[in-house]
């Protein structure tokens, strides 16, 4: 793959964007990023300009193998680290220039699930959601009990509001998450690994109702993922990554080439077109190649 | 769903408050020379609307100066011990924290000794030893306690252990070295003892440094619900951590130090009753701090009246009595957090 290649899909801007209708909510505009162990010392990871857009009801993958830079990336649209170079806007704002607290009103982070400390209700859990919208002490008034009850019955999950968050299975876990991420009210989503802990039914189910979410609440959702078939099948949109490279930006079907896919994830893939005009992506083993 | 209401708040505020009351009393009533609840009620009373001058000058030396007095300060060391307790909890995310498992008693001992020994003249120079000696030790144990950016359950509580036997060491030290100091009251004090008044001059400030502490600690209560799910997500659902993580660590920090400085080293309350108050009314940090302290102060006041009674006339020091019942339960949770 050429440079020249790389650079027209990272700057293929809003005006070719094929879903113009659609108002843009993220623009990421040539973002980088460096982690450096010291003030003077060499960057130990880097992040090159990477541009891309997220429009309002669009679901958008960030792929790529381990350590090539989805965390960073994410890190960046969300807000917590600014950008040495380029921008990273929602609706027109800066994220790292967002206070905290409108940030996550605008903004719902949804991580890799963390071990609780004490045992909580899942509908507490819920209403925490709620905390970038209130005052000092957060008592719950009746609108924030409402948008949490509305929040878990979205995702369908108001029968386990009164159960306690250590004996819910992962889907049922990953459910109430996304449930608090939904009672902040966000213009965007972004989610971590969301896939991680999940069988592959759990999975499927998740991607489905991000995407209905996403339609009926107008968001924009980013997902950073390693799980190349679920964002082929999912995603309006996919941001392809390696060592810290944005390498492509476009719909599944665009990116999703056997040559470059094999070479990122350093694995012998099989890609197909499926019926919908989605790419299909299967592994080959490596045995009896020489025999065909 | 079960959010807390103020109701709740107030009717297990309520609660605590008429149980600690109805210790206040047996504490004032056990003791060497027993007095009956009756007499106790009706001079009480006569104190209230401003007689006091026709209370028995018996009474007036062993319930109003001596026993009162004890417990009052009794009920402020309970608080201040439970709350920052409490707050360690969750500035570390940890349920073993404890001012004085993670050495921060013994460095608030070690700050005050040191105080005492190389500005003597300096006014309120205990209090500010200890809360130098905290700040300092728990900075410490924190750093000790990082492993790869991440703070680490077992690696913290090790650091505390070994910083506060290493403080110890230094204080005994300090103890033997320097002669012609009354070394039966340093033990005592080091124990945990409730004995020696604070001096009239230093009470205001004690009392309110007590209660700017608490209260400072209580206005960060919803966020500190947060941070327990994590930092991260904290930061994510709009808590400006690191201000918050500040305003804790300080306040902690002063607490542990007024409390040491006046009644030495009084080790798990700050364990053993924000633990106590999660199994009764939950974990959220709303209810929790002012449960913890009004807990705290009845665990105090009950403590001290046993280690008043239990051998009397002779006295132990309130600090074996909590020990004696905290070291078990500090076992049991550590064994419980391994499985």
């Amino acid at each position: 793959m050429s440079a020249s290649d790389t650079s027209t899909h990272a700057l293929g801007g809003r005006e070719t964007s094929p879903r113009g209708a659609r108002a843009e909510r993220l623009n990421v505009e040539q973002a980088s990023y460096a982690y450096s162990p010291g003030a003077d010392a060499a960057p130990t990871f880097t992040l090159t300009a990477t541009s891309f857009q997220a429009h309002e009801r669009e679901l958008v993958a960030i792929l790529g193998p381990n350590a090539s830079g989805k965390s960073t990336l994410l890190r960046l649209i969300s807000g917590t680290i600014a950008p040495l170079s380029g921008r990273v806007e929602l609706d027109g704002e800066e994220t790292s220039r967002l206070d905290v607290r409108t940030r996550a009103q605008r903004i719902a982070v949804v991580h890799q699930e963390s071990p609780m400390v004490y045992p909580a209700l899942a509908g507490d859990f819920v209403l925490q959601g709620r905390y970038p919208y209130g005052r000092a002490l957060r008592f719950a008034n009746k609108e924030d009990i409402g948008i949490a009850h509305n929040a878990l019955a979205q995702v369908g999950a108001d029968h386990l509001a009164g159960r306690t968050i250590g004996e819910l299975s992962g889907g049922e876990k990953q459910r109430v998450i996304l449930a608090r991420a939904l009672a902040q009210q966000p213009r965007l989503i972004l989610l971590d690994e969301p896939t991680l802990h999940l069988d592959i039914g759990a999975q499927v189910e998740l991607l489905e109702r991000l995407r209905q979410l996403a339609q009926e609440n107008r968001y924009a959702v980013v997902v950073v993922t390693h799980e190349l078939a679920l964002a082929a099948e999912f995603a309006d949109q996919v941001v392809l990554l390696q060592h810290g490279r944005c390498l492509r930006v476009g719909t599944p079907a665009a990116v999703y080439q056997r040559d470059l896919l094999e070479q990122v994830f350093e694995a012998p893939l099989d890609v197909e077109v499926g019926p919908a005009g989605r790419p299909r992506v299967n592994v080959r083993a490596r045995r009896g190649e020489d025999a065909t | 769903m079960r959010p807390l209401t103020v109701r709740r708040l107030l009717w297990i505020c309520g609660g605590l408050a008429a149980v600690l009351l109805a210790c206040v009393v047996l504490a004032l009533k056990l003791g060497a020379v027993p007095i009956s609840v009756t007499d106790l009620v009706w001079n009480l009373g006569r104190v209230a609307i401003g007689r006091s001058d026709q209370l028995p000058t018996e009474y007036r030396l062993i319930v109003f100066d001596l026993r009162l007095p004890r417990i009052l300060l009794g009920i402020l060391v309970g608080a201040a011990l439970s709350v920052s307790g409490a707050s360690f909890q969750a500035l570390l995310r940890n349920p073993l924290a404890d001012p004085f498992v993670l050495g921060v008693s013994s460095g608030a001992a070690l700050g005050s000794i040191l105080a005492l020994i190389f500005a003597p003249q300096l006014p309120f120079v205990t209090p500010l030893g200890a809360f130098l000696g905290a700040m300092a030790t728990i900075a410490a144990v924190y750093f000790l306690g990082r492993r790869g950016g991440e703070l680490d359950s077992t690696t913290l509580l090790l650091g505390g252990v070994i910083s506060a036997s290493f403080l110890s060491a230094i204080i005994m030290f300090l103890m033997t070295t320097l002669a012609g100091r009354d070394l039966r009251g340093m033990v005592f004090w080091l124990m945990g003892d409730l004995s020696t008044p604070v001096p009239p001059g230093l009470r205001w400030i004690f009392t309110m440094g007590l209660l700017v502490g608490i209260g400072a600690i209580y206005s960060t209560s919803a966020d500190l619900n947060l941070l327990l799910t994590g930092e991260r997500e904290a930061i994510h659902l709009g808590v400006d951590a690191t201000r918050v993580k500040l305003v804790v660590y300080v306040s902690a920090s002063l607490l542990t130090a007024l409390a040491v400085s006046a009644s030495g080293a009084i080790g798990y309350v700050g364990l053993l009753v924000p633990h106590a108050m999660r199994l009764l009314f939950g974990s959220d940090y709303r209810v929790l701090i002012p449960a913890s302290a009004l807990g705290g102060a009845i665990a105090i006041v009950l403590a001290d009246t046993l280690a008043r009674t239990v051998v009397a006339p002779t006295e132990l020091p309130v600090g074996a009595m909590t020990a004696m019942a905290g070291a078990p339960v500090f076992i049991y949770l550590l064994r419980r957090g391994m499985r």
